[in-house]
């Protein structure tokens, strides 16, 4: 009984299907855990973990000169800007606003710098549903590469104060 | 001297008063154990079991704080649920995120941690046939845990901690809030340390024989994870707190959510460690159930406590600054060994009972033993409930959502809640209430009132949880942002189809809050009103029959490792993990390449 104190030995080793059902899980666990592994030598979506320490001043100057050298438009108020393909694209977020809107190519790959200048904000790509996060002193290097041609949207899916509904950026793919 | 339990023949069989008879030899230890008793005891007249008053005193006291939190937390829940539900979008936008800093506090933390002080305390007085190390000790305690959490609550209602329950910085609440919090966590490690200090004294004065029972071993091993889960939260708290008083600088905040996690995300497995604890101590209470193998049981509990205090990474597969070996390495609790242990829980706690079952000649078929059991029993059905919900939708998801990289397509998304309403809610939060069917009768000495509807109890709650869980799932594989007032501005991007979902989140939930008050309304009607029991048995939940040896001969086959229906129920189990588990690579296959 789970209720009353074991007298004598009890180490005992186990038997029949809870013996089986622990080897079972064992091997399940290892499937598990080879897959993260795996995934990082045959799959296509990994995360790095590149990043450099940046501060927000820094961060947001460095994005101001990436917008002025390859604006190319505005879109709804926000300037459009066209990174050159291969390249690095730079994208702030802040209450409450993505900045700016990128112009990419399909099936060109840019090494996206990822960070906010206030507090954490969430980038979250729809209606593809990738997710990432946007912390103020990290400069988060994501090298990807847009697969179809669309408008897509940036949501903000990490609280960030009562405008956070709100905060709903674009992202255009050609 | 109530201590004839074992072989009174008018409570022992099918349907009679006693819910549970310690065997002879236990019942002997326990006389004996009487013998040094001067006071400040009594036997419980169900159990025969020996009750320290001072213990009874706390946990009666936490039991009834935990629920006023709950409660709290459950009107918060309505609100929530029907501001989600798109169609009603009731509460302006900071009122959302001011009810939800409310809701996940008054749960997550306060609800379960008062409860969880209870189980200690019954774990380590009770079933120790000992006394609590120190009354003032608890009350130290418990002082520091209630001031604490009130403090919390008041500056939540003033509007000055609108920052959810993580409170991630830069975002920065009254200090207040932060000090309310620590007083908390400092209370809950007072009642830790009076736990271990009455199951030291207990060893060290031989009042039991031999080792701990399971149920003792299991809340061990929920007290040491909560040791260095509560520093974790005293190392994020304190320095944010100066930080708030402006003492100190600012914190770095990756370095926060490192550490805040060390606290949110270990929290969760004390809470797993005790629910299994409640598991076993149910199986056992409403089918007689005994581990099939005590090694098996301890050691999964051992591999918790080994394994777990690395899921902090959990939180942050998908963001700067760590390694993916660093990410891959501790999201798997160092090769899902932690998960192991849940595997096998998942297995020995059913089995446990099939056995028992089969013992007491339930042997048809396959199931036979299962619906024989004693689903009349609330605490039974709030047990297999909470088993089945947080294996097949708690454990798969969150073993799923974090695996490093198919968080991306899941990070802070509605799947997040989806998930863990399954972990924390339908599992822990279904298990701490089926075990208050017995908490009541046996500790506040009442029985319950309106038992019919206490038997459907945890039926609406489980119905309406798996209901809104499944709810967020969908909405938040399709991309809907959790933590949100109102999605109105993304919508386009969503797509049409959210609405679905989001309103069966709206409905799930409104109907899991009913399951909630009802729970609430059982208990306070009852430890208010109820008939007192003092002095007899309580009244029966119901117990299986007690089938002749002719049943067993006859009709099928029962033995102390025959377990056939536990074995395809984790074989359904496994298959729909596998299945899930797989459906999400290929649905991460489909999006962008990054790297
Ligand atoms: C009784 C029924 C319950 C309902 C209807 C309910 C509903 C909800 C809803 C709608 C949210 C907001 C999701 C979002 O927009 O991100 C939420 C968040 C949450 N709930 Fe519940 N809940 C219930 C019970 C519980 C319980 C018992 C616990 C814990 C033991 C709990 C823990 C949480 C936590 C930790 C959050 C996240 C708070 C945050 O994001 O900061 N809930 N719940
Ligand atoms: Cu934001
Ligand atoms: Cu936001």
């Amino acid at each position: 009984m789970s209720l009353e104190s074991l007298k004598g030995n009890w180490l005992q080793a186990p038997k029949g299907a809870e013996k089986v059902w622990i080897g079972i899980a064992l091997a399940w666990c290892l499937v598990l855990f080879l897959m993260m592994p795996y995934w990082h030598l045959f799959g296509q979506q990994n995360t790095s973990g590149e990043t450099y320490r940046v501060s927000p001043e820094a961060f947001e100057a460095r994005v101001n000169e990436f917008v002025e050298a390859n604006r190319v438009g505005d879109h709804n108020g926000v300037p459009l800007v066209e990174p050159p393909p291969g390249g690095d694209a730079f994208l702030l977020g802040r209450m409450w606003q993505w900045y700016p809107v990128l112009k990419l190519r399909a099936g060109e790959t840019y090494r996206l710098h990822l960070s906010a200048t206030d507090i954490q904000h969430g980038f979250s790509l729809q209606p593809l549903n990738m997710n990432f996060r946007a912390i103020p002193g990290y400069d988060y290097v994501l090298t990807i590469t847009p697969k179809e041609p669309g408008e897509y949207t940036i949501v903000c899916n990490e609280f960030c104060g009562v405008g956070h509904h709100m905060m709903v950026g674009k992202l255009i793919v050609e | 001297m109530n201590d004839q339990e074992g072989n009174n023949p008018e409570r022992s069989g099918a349907g009679s008063g006693t819910e549970y008879n310690p065997p002879e030899g236990e019942l002997a230890k326990v006389k004996r154990g009487l013998r040094s008793l001067t006071g400040g005891w009594r036997n419980c007249d169900t159990t025969g079991m020996p009750v320290c008053l001072d213990s009874q005193f706390f946990i009666r006291w936490n039991a009834i704080f935990a629920v006023i939190f709950l409660l709290i937390g459950g009107i918060a829940a309505i609100l929530l649920a029907l501001t989600r539900w798109e169609t009603f979008n009731l509460l302006r936008t900071d009122l959302f995120y001011r009810v939800l800093t409310l809701h996940g506090l008054n749960m997550l933390i306060f609800w379960i941690l008062f409860f969880e002080v209870a189980i200690l305390y019954f774990a380590s007085t009770t079933l120790l046939n000992a006394k609590l190390f120190s009354r003032k000790v608890g009350w130290v305690s418990f002082v520091l845990m209630v001031v604490g959490a009130l403090m919390v609550n008041w500056i939540i209602f003033a509007g000055e901690a609108d920052v959810l329950k993580t409170s991630y910085l830069p975002l920065l609440a009254h200090p207040a809030f932060y000090l309310g919090i620590i007083l908390v966590a400092v209370g809950t490690l007072v009642a830790v340390f009076n736990f271990f200090a009455t199951v030291y004294v207990a060893r060290r004065d031989r009042t039991y024989e031999g080792s701990v029972p399971l149920v003792t071993f299991g809340a061990i091993a929920a007290a040491i994870i909560a040791v260095v889960t509560l520093l974790h939260g005293a190392v994020a708290m304190i320095p944010t707190f100066t930080y708030s008083m402006g003492w100190t600088g600012e914190p770095d905040p990756l370095w926060y959510r490192l550490v805040w996690w060390g606290l949110g995300h270990q929290s969760q497995q004390v809470n797993v460690a005790a629910m299994v604890a409640v598991w076993y101590m149910v199986a056992t209470l409403t089918t007689g159930a005994k581990p099939l193998n005590e090694t098996v049981c301890r050691g999964a509990f051992v591999l918790y406590i080994l394994f777990i205090n690395v899921a902090s990474a959990h939180h942050l597969l998908v963001e700067p600054g760590m390694s993916s070996t660093w990410k891959i390495w501790n999201t798997s609790y160092v090769m899902y060994l932690a998960v192991l242990a849940s595997m096998v829980h998942g297995f020995t706690v059913p089995a446990s009972v099939e056995v028992s079952m089969r013992a007491k000649g339930h042997v048809a078929g396959i199931f036979g033993w299962l619906t024989a059991a004693p689903w009349r029993n609330p605490a039974f059905s709030a047990v297999v409930l909470s088993l089945v919900i947080f294996g097949f939708i708690g454990g798969i998801t969150g073993v799923t959502l974090g695996t490093q990289q198919i968080n991306i397509i899941a990070h802070n998304t509605l799947r997040i809640p989806g998930h863990f309403h399954a972990t924390v809610v339908g599992g822990t939060t279904l298990a701490f209430m089926g075990l208050a069917y017995y908490v009541v009768p046996l500790f506040f000495r009442r029985d319950f009132l309106w038992r019919p509807l206490a038997r459907i109890q945890p039926w609406i709650f489980a119905g309406g949880i798996t209901l809104m869980s499944f709810g967020m799932s969908f909405a938040g594989s399709m991309g809907v942002a959790r933590r949100t007032s109102d999605i109105a501005p993304a919508e386009e991007a969503y797509g049409p189809v959210v609405h679905f979902f989001l309103a069966m989140l709206g409905i799930g939930g409104v109907l899991a809050v009913l399951g909630l008050l009802l729970f609430v309304v059982l208990v306070v009607a009852t430890i208010l009103f109820g008939p007192s029991n003092a002095g007899r048995p309580m009244k029966c939940w119901g117990k299986p029959a007690e089938l002749g040896a002719n049943a067993k001969a006859t009709h099928g086959r029962s033995g102390d490792h025959y377990t056939p229906g536990t074995i395809v129920l984790v074989g359904i189990f496994l298959a729909a993990f596998v299945v899930y588990y797989f459906a999400n690579w290929s649905a991460l296959a489909d999006v962008w390449p990054v790297r």
